[in-house]
Order: C-alpha cells, then structure tokens, then sequence
C-alpha cells in the first residue's frame, strides 16, 4: 500500500467532514502541520473542534482556520499571542476548553492506547477539577480525565521512510508523536520521504503503524516566534 | 532596599543541588540558569520536550525546531535529550523533576497558588503550571512582594482561580523569602533584603506566616 500522496489536498481526500474532531501536533509554531492546515481551510471544512496545544499566532498555524472561522471549539493548553482567537473567545463565537498542558498530552497518549480514561493530580481543586469524578489514590487526590481519539491528526515530521516510519527533530517532535496516536487516521508531512531500510529501526520516533497516509511538504519556511541569540565573544 | 530581579533569581540559585533535574518558569525564573553555583551541575527540563537546555544560539546559528516552552531559539548541550510532549509530563507527573521555579500572581498562606487567569481580563490558558505544580518534588515561586496597584501577593487566601492547591515550599520576593518544611506548615520568615525589617515585611504582607 502506498501512503505517499501527491500533495496535501489528495492526502486529506475523503477524510474531511463538518463538526468532525482533530488533533494537531505541535508547539507554538514549532512542528505544526502547516501544509495540513492550509487543505484544511482551503477545503473549507466547518465547525471543527481541534485539539492542540495552542491555536497558532495571528495568520499562522491554526490561526489561519480561526481567521475563516471554520473553528466551533479549540481544546487547547495555551492561547497567547493569537488576537483574532481572544476576539473570538471573548464575543462568544469560539468555545474553548483550557486543558492543562500535560493532562493534554496524556489525554491524547491514553486515548491512542485505548485508554478511555485516567487519573491525575494535575488540577485537582482548580476550575479544571469542576463536574469531574475525584478518587483518592493512597491519601492523595485525582481526577479523572478523559482520553481523546479524534477523527483526524494531523501531524509534522523530519523524515519518513516509505512504510511511514517517522523521525522527528529535536523539540519539533512536541505533541506531533502523542497526536498521531490520537485518532482514526493519522496524516503526516515530512521534509524528506527516504526509500525504506534506510532508517535504523531502533532510532524510528513513530512506527508506521500509525501513519496511514503522507505527503512531502518541504521546502519550509520555518517560522520563529521569539529569536533570541547571544554574542559571539570577541578575542581582545 | 529591596533585592533586584537578578538577585531575587539568584537567591532561588541558592536551592540549586548537584545533580538536580529543574524546570524553570517564563520571566525571572529563566535568569536563575544564570547563577547556577559554582560545581553544581544542573540540568534544565523544557516541557515541550528536552532535557538539557543550552544558551541561546549565536547570531545565525538559531534553528526553529529548537526551541524553549518560552518559544525562545536555545542552543542543545552534549547530554540533551529529546522526547514528546507526553513523555516530557510524564516525568514531571511522575515526581521525575526535583524542583520547579515559577512566577505567581498570587500565593496564600496556605501554599495555593494563582497564576494562569484573571477572570475577563487574561485568558491565556495555564500551559504546563498545573501540570508542574503538581507533579514537580520542590515549588519555588519568585514575585514581586507587591502588586502594580501596592497590594499584596502573599495573601490569606487567594482571590483569582488557582493553578494549584497547597503546593508552594518557598516564597522569594523582592523584600523577603519565606520557607515551610511541609505542606501541613505554615510558611516561616527566614530571610529579608538588607535594609528591610521584619516590621516592614509585616507591614507589607495579609498573609499569616511565623518568624
């Protein structure tokens, strides 16, 4: 079976549908799916509910889906940076559900691994706690938190092999590996798409099992929200 | 006079063990990477997703997939190690990291802490606080002692939506550090900013605390 289409909007063919759930990896602007995200909106899909980590920056990421308001709820961690969205949020038009950062990631993590559900501490006797199951666990509070499996991931990767195989690069890996777990089909873009043998099998991020279709999204221009560099230091 | 924000970072330093595993906030708790002790070797956790954080990179040499939970550009050390998000919270869930420094909108006497929303106002979300709060061995919050408006931080109980319940051990402010040695303690005075009075950090605090 070949999972290498030819461009995004082939790779996405089929699998879009209005109020449909989706996970995207990512951190800020670090590992996102942009070429995804751009069939996406240019598919005009509606009243989607995603789940990721931030929902982009103005015109970037997931805020180009904001912008065309194909969004009905994000369930996000952390939303800065991003005007339209706090807009939206605050005139009632976007729902959104603050989910702790972690709790986000295991949420994603349990429901790929057929995990319906789990307990945590994180949030216990917060706004996150509210309408949710508490159990003690040896003296200790937890809540229980639901596992995530969406229609759709979309996710972002370094290389692939032709199994679908995936490596990610440095802290571009973020929720991207979670994510693909997350949901009844995993679409992913990579830089690079090598002949299979040709990565070591004990260094693959993301087995193949995961990834069932793939598309080759370089070139990229990768964005950098915050640069900050130092001096090189001068020989006196 | 009251401690700058270098200093108040590097009184947190001070906490600093050989061979702890940290994770630093955004703001003042980044500067305590810069006054690391003298043979303490420490190794900074970034949660989405690397253990080891090196400086900032040269001028040219920044990459975008190399980045803090600040979405700064920083540089890898020799000992780096990259996973994902959920094993990154995973070893901050599981009790994996020794000490965590963070800043707070406001602390009460009670160890609660407020730092993710001011309810109409900011609505950024919590990113990983809640997360660390609760999973994290040692919280240290850095702040100032003071609100813009001169109102108190350490207080009787807190006014904004809390990040987490009765999970600070150590205040460092501009003007004082308070300090408790378990979650059913109260916080204890241990030290203040030369100049500064026990009466002055009495007169500037609602919080209850013991000398």
């Amino acid at each position: 079976m070949k999972k290498l289409y030819p461009d995004a909007a082939a790779a996405l063919e089929g699998l879009l549908f209005d109020g449909m759930h989706v996970c995207a990896g990512g951190f800020g602007l670090c590992g996102i799916p942009e070429r995804l995200i751009d069939a996406i909106r240019d598919a005009g899909t509606k009243d989607l509910t995603i789940a990721s980590n931030n929902a982009g920056i103005d015109g970037e990421g997931l805020g180009k889906l904001l912008r065309t308001r194909q969004v009905k709820k994000m369930i996000a961690s952390y939303v800065g940076e991003n005007k339209e969205f706090e807009r939206q949020y605050l005139a009632g038009e976007l729902e959104v559900e603050f989910c702790p950062q972690g709790t986000l990631a295991e949420r994603c993590r349990a429901g790929g691994a057929g995990i319906p559900g789990f307990y945590t501490k994180t949030g216990v006797g917060t706004q996150v706690a509210e309408g949710k199951e508490v159990k003690n666990f040896d003296g200790q509070d937890y809540i229980l938190e639901r596992g995530i499996f969406a229609d759709l991931a979309i996710v972002k990767a370094w290389k692939a092999d032709e199994s679908g195989n995936l490596i990610f690069r440095k802290t571009a890996r973020n929720f991207n590996q979670p994510m693909a777990t997350a949901a009844k089909i995993c679409v992913a873009e990579v830089e690079e798409v090598v002949p299979v043998g040709s990565l070591d099998p004990d260094g693959i991020h993301l087995p193949g099992v995961y990834v069932k279709r793939m598309i080759i999204g370089a070139p990229y221009d990768k964005k950098i929200e915050f640069r900050t560099v130092r001096q090189k230091e001068v020989a006196a | 006079m009251s401690w700058t924000r270098d200093e108040m970072a590097a009184r947190a330093a001070r906490e600093l063990q050989d061979g702890f595993y940290v994770n630093l906030g955004i703001g003042i708790p980044t500067l305590v990477a810069n006054h690391i002790p003298e043979g303490v070797e420490v190794t900074l956790q970034s949660e989405n997703g690397m253990l080891g954080i090196g400086p900032f990179p040269f001028e040219g040499e920044e990459d975008a997939d190399l980045i803090n939970a600040g979405k700064q550009t920083i540089s890898e050390l020799p000992n780096t190690a990259y996973f994902s998000s959920a094993d990154s919270f995973a070893m901050i869930r599981g009790g994996h990291i020794d000490l965590t420094v963070l800043g707070a909108m406001e602390v009460a006497e009670n160890g609660d802490i407020a730092n993710w929303m001011i309810p109409g106002k900011m609505i950024k979300g919590m990113g990983g606080a809640m997360d660390l709060v609760a999973g994290v061995k040692k919280i240290i919050v850095v702040m100032e002692h003071s609100s813009k408006n001169g109102d108190p931080k350490f207080i009787p109980a807190c006014t904004l939506p809390l990040t987490g319940k009765n999970v600070v051990d150590m205040i460092i402010t501009d003007i004082a550090v308070f300090q408790r040695p378990d979650h059913d303690s109260p916080f204890k005075l241990i030290e203040m900013a030369p100049g500064i009075t026990a009466e002055d950090v009495k007169a500037r605090t609602t919080a209850h605390y013991i000398l």
